[in-house]
């Protein structure tokens, strides 16, 4: 039992790393990325290419270039997310939503695609976590899963931070509310929503290398299942709310986890959809997605 | 100080403003009375770079503006907008903060924000508290706190009077006063234009797109159009 809600915690990680970005994107110019999920593969790639480019990584280091890799995807990630912003989103702000949707999923296909014809084959990560692994509570926990936990809980404390004390973040949430009074603020609107992409974009390519590190395998459609979750975990949470996105993303993990198990693993994806559905025409504001009422 | 030569703008087919020339000089209130649709508002949008011009020029301390809304506001032309747009789950100190978005010196800022508070002193009280749980009156404060706190030149307030009560229209109208005795410059654009020339200096009266009367605010008061339109006899 225990071991399932650890199992769960842990997956949950990776998509609430994948939702922060989907959510805080919507949040701030409520655009549906649905590119988010290539972009977590894009990562997996990135730290792929560094890692193999350093070669022949001994186990004592394997760590170490681990984070490194992880750093540079994303920087790579976080400045494709932009360029993505730059050149496929901002020139349609204020177009109709569904024109921007349609972009988004455009981008979506030129990102996997571009990447099949780049090498469709599946890789092999080139190094892994030494999975030792301890006894806690009769719970099986590897060091692979607490050092990629603990990066994943550190960058969400990180972003939060961001978000509710720096006044950068506070643009943010300004102009998640109101782009014109933003403007009006003095706030370069352009030079933020960039700033968000970086970060949201960021965040989703460390989960793609923490994915690629902990599975051992990457290939060029990983990120499209791992979109479609991490949108379902932003909903659960209240999409546009960045806690609601960690809550949402560490509780389908749970979810998941305990509907494998009592199911069986066939119904995992079917589970996960189900309960993106039940959100949506039950709860479509999510779980802290409410608003505080206005007076006028 | 901010002067409109000939300014034309243009939605669409409609043309809202159709050659419109004004000036606010150094330390002056300036009313900008007139009905809906006047093209009050389309005109501190353009001077705010959120419209652009089809025609004319607009120019602060003789220079052309600068056409990202964000340079305005760092250049100290600073509007405050109509429907006070207060940013509804941020708190009050959030709101102020924000106003001192474009400004590198947080010392600075910090110092503003204490000046808006001994100005404002309810503002002090609900400092913690979320912008969309105040008053309307209430926001409006916070709306002019807050474009304080971008360090202004010259002040744009577009109907801070609308909806308000009329003790709370006199104490926004005596806050407006009050900065600008402080040495900000002030161009108010008003319905009320019993309140507005009550603190004014000069004022203008739009129409369709064209200023069609100025003067010194006693003058318009007693104007009979003026008086007929908007005052009431």
């Amino acid at each position: 039992m225990i071991q399932l809600v650890w199992d769960g915690l842990f997956v949950g990680s990776f998509y609430a790393l994948v939702a922060l970005g989907y959510s805080m994107v919507y949040g701030i110019i409520k655009l549906l990325n649905f590119a988010h999920g290539d972009i977590y593969m894009l990562g997996a790639f990135a730290g792929f290419v560094v890692l193999s480019g350093v070669g022949g990584v001994t186990a004592a280091f394997s760590v170490v270039a681990l984070v490194g890799a992880l750093v540079a995807a994303m920087a790579v990630t976080g400045g494709l997310g932009v360029l993505v912003e730059r050149v496929a989103y901002r020139p349609l702000r204020g177009s109709p939503r569904l024109a921007v949707l349609i972009t988004a999923v455009g981008v979506s296909f030129t990102l996997e695609y571009g990447v099949a014809a780049a090498g469709a084959n599946p890789r092999v990560f080139p190094v892994r976590v030494e999975s030792q692994a301890w006894q806690v509570l009769g719970v099986r926990i590897t060091l692979a899963q607490l050092a990629l936990m603990a990066i994943a809980v550190g960058l969400m404390i990180a972003l939060d931070r961001y978000v509710n004390r720096t006044s950068t973040g506070r643009a943010m949430r300004a102009i998640a509310l109101d782009p014109k009074g933003a403007l009006l603020m003095g706030v370069n609107v352009n030079a933020v929503i960039s700033r968000t992409f970086f970060i949201g974009s960021a965040l989703a390519g460390a989960a793609g290398v923490m994915a690629g590190a902990y599975y051992g395998k990457i290939e060029f459609l990983m990120g499209f299942l791992i979109g479609l979750k991490a949108f379902t975990a932003a909903v659960m949470g209240g999409i546009g709310n960045i806690r609601g996105a960690m809550l949402g993303g560490l509780l389908l993990g749970l979810l998941e986890a305990f509907g494998a198990h009592f199911l069986g693993g066939e119904w995992r994806d079917v589970f996960t959809f189900a309960v993106l559905i039940v959100f949506l025409s039950v709860k479509p504001t999510g779980l802290l997605g409410e608003r505080v009422s206005e007076r006028v | 100080m901010l002067e409109f030569t000939d300014v034309h703008v243009r939605y669409g087919h409609v043309e809202a403003l159709r050659g419109v020339s004004l000036r606010v000089e150094r330390g002056e209130i300036v009313a900008l009375l007139g009905n809906n649709g006047a093209g009050k508002s389309t005109t501190l949008c353009a001077a705010s770079a959120l419209v652009p011009l089809s025609k004319g020029t607009i120019s602060f301390d003789g220079e052309p503006l600068p056409d990202k809304p964000w340079d305005v506001v760092r250049g100290g032309l600073v509007h405050v907008p109509e429907g006070r747009r207060v940013f509804s789950t941020l708190t009050v100190l959030e709101n102020l903060q924000l106003g001192g978005f474009a400004c590198q010196d947080k010392a600075s800022v910090s110092r503003r924000i204490d000046g808006v508070f001994d100005l404002l002193p309810l503002l002090a009280k609900r400092r913690g508290q979320q912008g969309g749980t105040l008053s309307g009156g209430e926001q409006q404060l916070v709306a002019i706190g807050r474009a304080l706190v971008a360090g202004p030149r010259v002040l744009m307030l577009d109907e801070p009077s609308m909806g308000l009560a009329p003790l709370m229209v006199a104490a926004v109208m005596d806050v407006v006063r009050r900065i600008n005795a402080e040495g900000t410059t002030v161009l108010l654009v008003e319905q009320n234009a019993r309140a507005a020339l009550g603190i004014t200096h000069r004022g203008y009266v739009l129409e369709n797109g064209v200023v069609t009367l100025s003067g010194p605010a006693s003058v318009l008061a007693e104007d009979p159009r003026v008086v007929e339109a908007y005052l009431g006899s």
